[in-house]
């Protein structure tokens, strides 16, 4: 889904999908870190996010810890199984950040916990967890 | 006094901007459920090497048509919020084909309105993805 960072550091490429929500990464202590500005199309009820551009983001942020994770495994696909989306807080007119925190990675299933935050990290407005099939080529 | 459908949809109640910018249309309702339809846009790809759509734009729609399966079956709107949305992704949806999210409000009480509801591409027996939700109404 997104090309892995390869091992001479070159960027992360996110699929279309991340492009539309104008999503960008930034690396946090080495690990990818998805910025999604607010904008008329990612709101729902004026002013708010839209509850399905936020699991959007926790989505593309597991991708991209995935993504990250097996570049240094060689290739894989990735696809998704089940994702459960919880809706913590309002999301307001403010830039949207998201992090994906691999639980496990096995020769089959990964496991990945992905949380988006505004203003204060400690102040989630969604978590969501995501079971991944991951196919080895 | 019914919820009323058609003035909803004319009011741009269909999921604001995001909805609309990723072209989610109406497409059928009744007493408990509705249907609605995302069209195939390139620029929506989750996966590039199939050209499948990402999950994202299907979580939206399914979001929306189970909102809206809920104040059918109220018989109103009443303000709420996606306590928790989780989707099954039963298969790839086939590229170029748009996507029916249907939504059903199976169980609803005062404060809590619980939804499930399939997404296909043309055959409602083969479905892409089973959602199953709740929403938390607003008042006190």
């Amino acid at each position: 889904m997104i090309a892995p960072r390869t091992a001479i550091g070159q960027a992360m490429v996110l699929p279309p999908y991340a492009e539309w929500l104008g999503c960008s990464i930034e690396w946090v202590e080495g690990a990818p870190q998805l910025v999604m500005p607010f904008g008329d199309h990612v709101m729902g009820w004026p002013g708010l996010l839209q509850g399905g551009a936020i699991a959007g983001l926790l989505e593309v942020a597991g991708i991209a810890a995935l993504t990250h994770r097996l570049s240094s495994e060689g290739a894989a696909r990735i696809k998704p199984v089940t994702v459960t989306t919880d809706y913590l807080r309002t999301g307001r007119d403010h830039p949207t950040r998201a992090v994906g925190t691999i639980l496990r990675l096995g020769q089959r299933v990964a496991n990945v916990e992905a949380t988006a935050w505004q203003e204060d990290r400690d102040r989630p407005i969604a978590t969501a967890r995501l079971n991944y099939r991951i196919l080895r080529d | 006094m019914g919820f009323d459908m058609e003035r909803f949809v004319a009011m741009g109640g269909l999921g604001g901007g995001h909805g609309r910018h990723l072209g989610i249309a109406y497409h059928a309702h009744g007493p408990d459920w509705a249907e609605l339809a995302l069209p195939y846009d390139a620029r929506l790809i989750g996966d590039p090497a199939s050209g499948v759509v990402a999950s994202g734009p299907i979580v939206a729609m399914m979001d929306m048509a189970t909102s809206v399966a809920v104040w059918l079956k109220r018989g109103s709107f009443e303000a709420h919020v996606t306590l928790d949305l989780r989707v099954d992704y039963l298969r790839p949806a086939v590229p170029e084909r748009t996507v029916i999210g249907r939504g059903e409000c199976y169980r609803i009480t005062r404060s809590v309105a619980f939804v499930r509801g399939i997404a296909h591409d043309g055959d409602p027996d083969d479905p892409v993805a089973h959602v199953t939700g709740t929403f938390m109404g607003m008042k006190p």
